[in-house]
């Protein structure tokens, strides 16, 4: 080990198994005696329901149970719980009706679950799912987020369908600053909502053991020890310790896996009454009607400029869409995740947030990648953009007149920057788009009968939420930790357990990068473990692009450990004194001698303790440690985007996608850009081809992959990415994250460009050939 | 009804009694057991279900066992050499960061070695048009379109 694994493109642990199929995804295992379920979902958005008869569907072949809403209630199965309690402006505790696991009486949106069919095939349980009656109701329904306080309530907790209005900032000295303004912009818009569609859909398998009351449960999951507190503690009253969550290879998750959902509840309820395994995989159907949206914000958002150009105060009013529950994490998002965004790469000194977050019956909306950050990052880069317009300013000349510059920096919106530099980024983007070129090249286009447009976005994002006593006081119901465990064997090769979950982001390369790197060891000596309760210390999981911030921190802190307590032994071993000891790359050494033990020495003296100082230090080396951040990382990037819309057909190309990035120092850059692209194109969908739509009765017309357009390679470019680094100040990696960067920057960036070439104030996303081609006729 | 199909998978010859709605798909996993071959939408669209029936990518989602009567199947888990190295396509989504959950990744393979057998050297244009039924959400395209390309120009470097 000479050249450091740290910022090494180095190939990934876990490709080998997923390319030759021996992945082992949830639906992939088969348990003795498997069961399968099949859901009947709820057709109305919104009735009563009257009578449910599972008569027919019980005698059909294979059946095995048939559960209603009844049963669950029978059996006092508690409803799904909210992790976050928001307090309202009058200091009031926001709305939380009852999320049942089965529908109680009533059903509030298209494929809620009312009952659950157990047979011994999967094709048998659905054929039978056919068969239950239920004799509903109808109710006049609610969509749309703009209509919600008007319509008849959805909960009877909230008459007029309010979970909460919350707000951020000071909003007397936003209006005196509006006041004296020289210029106002001002966008209304609606940040589509969107539906994540991993590409492996949701899939839950329990499995419950009468001999030793041990409960198993396999599941499409990015936190099964969330999963498993919350099962457990709140809605089955089950023993915490009687529980065991893995959650195995898991084909992508984008925020949609981190809830507990219903479907978990209630195949591991019905597996522990049949004592039998049942297995649930989500068809892609039910994917969509039942899958967390993310999104759905209608916004008015206002920018106050003096004279100059410089930033005085921004004004925002979001209705947040909520959907018909509460989903575990919906009530943070457009508020703790969102206001405290606003104030983006600029020192806008005021900044006042006001969000009414409303039910509908609509699917439960909570965090899809970027949560919060990218509705919050669409309202500034909107904002400046157009301000920048309207003044006749370059974009880029206003945004540097309004970058902050110093820091670390207090924002007017609660969050603390401790780095950054943001003039860095913009001026990489700027060369590498050839912004400079672009004249030339509209007038090429524009030749060949196309309007091209370039657009900006700088962008701000804050990964790994903490610490967990602010966000305590903030809400938050759960720790922000992470938990991380180093377990080095006798011989010297080390297997590593960690809190944080990977589906898709290559954690057992990266993480197991910083543990070589850190011990010296090769990357083959070490193994990353993560996923099952039964083996990883009580951890958080992967969110909000915290996995190496706060989960490869943790297990930095249990590396420290491990190498404190390795000197204690070399010492003893050397017959040095502790203080003499050196580790570098794999040996410990005296200081200034050639005298030294090698790290598979020292671990296998700690393992077989006959020379060791047995008296004053246990045997053994495995080390844990919990680590909760000091404060959120802040990772910051400018994007430049280019588009040519054709002016016949308001189709609309992006020939161009450049983004530079800062997340701090990087471990794997391969695996980093690999998030970037997937960020990105994910940003570029909700910006050209995604959005979600219901009709007035509250059902959802984009109920396929065929209706739903997620961007195929055809619609994206090969993009320019390129990276600038200011390590955090606060983690001892110096690393931010980049999971959601891309889907948190590049919307705006389209729009602007998009709005650029049409020559217009706004097209609503997504920027379909029909928006566009309205907006251009419009204009 | 139940009805008996026999094929060959993987160059094995396989038979079974199943129902006549079964799919391909369900049969490869849920008789055969060979988990590499994925589902993700059921409607043909996402192609995670890729595999080779007499040679040609077929999505196994689209047809019922029955009509694969006879055939020989070829799927993920027999792409590798029968040492365990990589297939050169297979190397070339290492190498290129082609994949990150894995769940899209035996589709993309089993698509792109067939848009390889014909096309040993395309261009970035091609592969983004052969990929038009998979479905990927983790990668944005960029580095599987990088992977094919270098697979496809390997594959044909090994002939």
């Amino acid at each position: 080990m000479t050249t450091s694994l740290i910022g090494a493109r180095v190939p990934r642990k876990e490709d080998y198994r997923f390319l030759t199929g021996a992945g082992q995804y949830t639906d992939d295992v088969a348990l003795a005696g498997q069961t399968y379920a099949a859901f009947v979902r709820s057709p109305h958005a919104h009735a009563n329901i009257r009578r449910v008869s599972t008569d027919k569907a019980k005698r059909a072949p294979g059946v095995i149970a048939v559960y209603t809403g009844a049963d669950l209630a029978a059996a006092k199965v508690g409803g799904l719980p909210c992790g976050w309690l928001i307090t309202d402006v009058k200091g009031q505790p926001m709305k939380e009706p009852p999320y049942p696991v089965l529908a109680q009486g009533k059903v509030r949106h298209v494929g809620e679950r009312v009952a659950v069919v157990v047979a011994e095939s999967a094709a048998q349980a659905r054929d039978a799912a056919e068969l239950v009656e239920v004799d509903y109701q109808p109710l006049p329904a609610v969509a749309s987020a703009a209509k919600a306080r008007s319509s008849g309530a959805i909960h009877e907790i909230a008459p007029d369908n309010v979970c909460y209005v919350w707000a951020l900032g000071d909003k007397s000295a936003v209006d005196a600053a509006f006041a004296k303004a020289a210029h106002v912009t001002k966008l209304e818009f609606v940040n589509n909502r969107l539906i994540p569609n991993a590409i492996e859909p949701r899939a839950v398998n329990a499995v419950y053991s009468r001999a030793d009351d041990s409960t198993t449960l396999y599941v499409a999951s990015q936190n099964p020890h969330v999963e498993r507190l919350l099962m457990t503690a709140f809605v089955l009253g089950l023993p915490e310790n009687k529980v065991r969550v893995v959650a195995p290879d898991v084909g992508g998750g984008f925020g949609s896996k981190i809830y507990l959902y219903a479907e978990d509840v209630a195949c591991t309820w019905a597996a522990r009454q049949l004592a039998r395994p049942v297995k649930w995989t989500a068809d892609r159907s039910e994917a969509f009607l039942s899958d967390a949206h993310g999104r759905d914000h209608l916004t008015v958002a206002e920018l106050a400029l003096d004279k100059d150009g410089k930033f005085l105060a921004m004004r925002v009013r979001t209705t947040a869409n909520l959907g018909a529950y509460l989903s575990t994490f919906a009530s943070c998002i457009p508020t703790i995740l969102y206001a405290t965004l606003l104030a983006g790469q600029y020192t806008t000194p005021v900044i006042y947030c006001e969000v009414t977050a409303v039910f509908t019956n609509t699917t439960p909306v909570d965090a899809y990648r970027g949560a919060g950050r990218p509705e919050a990052t669409y309202v500034v880069e909107r904002l400046v953009e157009t301000a920048a317009r309207e003044m006749k300013v370059e974009p880029a000349e206003l945004r540097r007149k309004n970058f902050i510059r110093q820091f670390p920096y207090q924002t007017p919106v609660a969050l603390c920057y401790d780095t950054g530099n943001y003039e860095a980024t913009l001026e990489a983007a700027m060369k590498i788009a050839d912004v400079a070129g672009f004249k030339d090249r509209r007038e090429q286009s524009l030749r060949r009968g196309k309007l091209r447009g370039l657009g900006y976005a700088c962008y701000i994002e804050a990964c790994g939420i903490a610490p967990s006593n602010v966000a305590g006081s903030l809400g938050a119901r759960a720790g922000l930790y992470e938990a991380g465990e180093v377990r080095v064997h006798p011989t010297g090769t080390v297997t590593v357990f960690t809190g944080s979950h990977a589906h898709g982001q290559g954690h057992e390369t990266t993480f197991a990068q910083v543990v070589a790197d850190r011990l010296g060891l090769g990357m083959e000596q070490v193994d990353i473990v993560h996923g099952d309760t039964s083996k990883i210390l009580f951890g958080m999981g992967t969110y909000g692009s915290r996995s190496i911030a706060v989960g490869g921190t943790a297990i930095v802190k249990a590396l420290d450990k491990v190498i404190a307590k390795g000197k204690k032994i070399a010492a003893h071993l050397l017959e040095a004194s502790e203080g003499d000891i050196e580790y570098d790359k794999g040996v410990f050494k005296v200081a200034g001698t050639d005298k030294k033990k090698t790290f598979g020495e020292v671990a296998f003296a700690a393992y077989v303790p006959h020379n060791y100082p047995l008296d004053k230090l246990e045997p053994g080396l495995n080390e844990n440690a919990f680590y909760d951040p000091t404060n959120f990382t802040f990772p910051a990037g400018s994007y430049v985007c280019e588009v040519e819309v054709d002016r016949e057909t308001g189709a609309t190309q992006i020939v161009g996608f450049t983004a530079v990035d800062d997340f701090g120092r990087v471990i794997n850059p391969m695996i980093v850009e690999g998030q970037v692209h997937g960020g990105l194109a994910q940003g570029i969908g909700q910006a050209l081809t995604e959005g979600c739509a219901y009709d007035d009765t509250g059902q959802l017309i984009t109920g396929s992959l065929a209706d739903y357009c997620i961007p195929r390679a055809n619609d994206l470019p090969l993009f320019k990415l390129d990276m600038r680094e200011t390590p955090c100040t606060h983690n001892p990696l110096g690393v931010k994250g980049c999971g959601e960067a891309g889907a948190i920057g590049a919307p705006a960036a389209v729009m602007n460009a998009i709005t650029d070439a049409l020559g217009v104030k706004d097209v609503p996303m997504p920027a379909t050939a029909q928006n566009v081609w309205r907006a251009m006729h419009r204009a | 009804m139940s009805v008996r199909v026999s094929m060959k998978v993987n160059g094995k010859p396989v038979s079974a009694d199943i129902e006549e709605r079964t799919l391909l798909v369900s049969f490869i996993r849920e008789n055969l057991r060979l988990t590499g071959t994925h589902v993700g939408c059921d409607t043909a669209q996402c192609g995670a279900c890729t595999v080779h029936l007499n040679g040609k990518a077929i999505k196994s989602c689209s047809i019922v066992a029955m009509q694969a009567e006879g055939a020989d199947i070829l799927t993920i888990e027999a792409v590798a050499h029968p040492d365990g190295t990589l297939h050169p396509m297979q190397a070339a989504f290492k190498e290129n960061h082609g994949l990150q959950c894995g769940f899209c990744t035996p589709g993309m393979v089993m698509n792109a070695l067939d848009f390889a057998s014909s096309h040993p050297n395309p261009s970035e244009q091609e592969v983004r048009e052969s990929l038009e039924g998979n479905l990927c959400r983790c990668t944005g395209y960029h580095n599987i379109v990088k992977s094919i390309m270098a697979g496809a120009r390997a594959m044909a470097a090994a002939k």
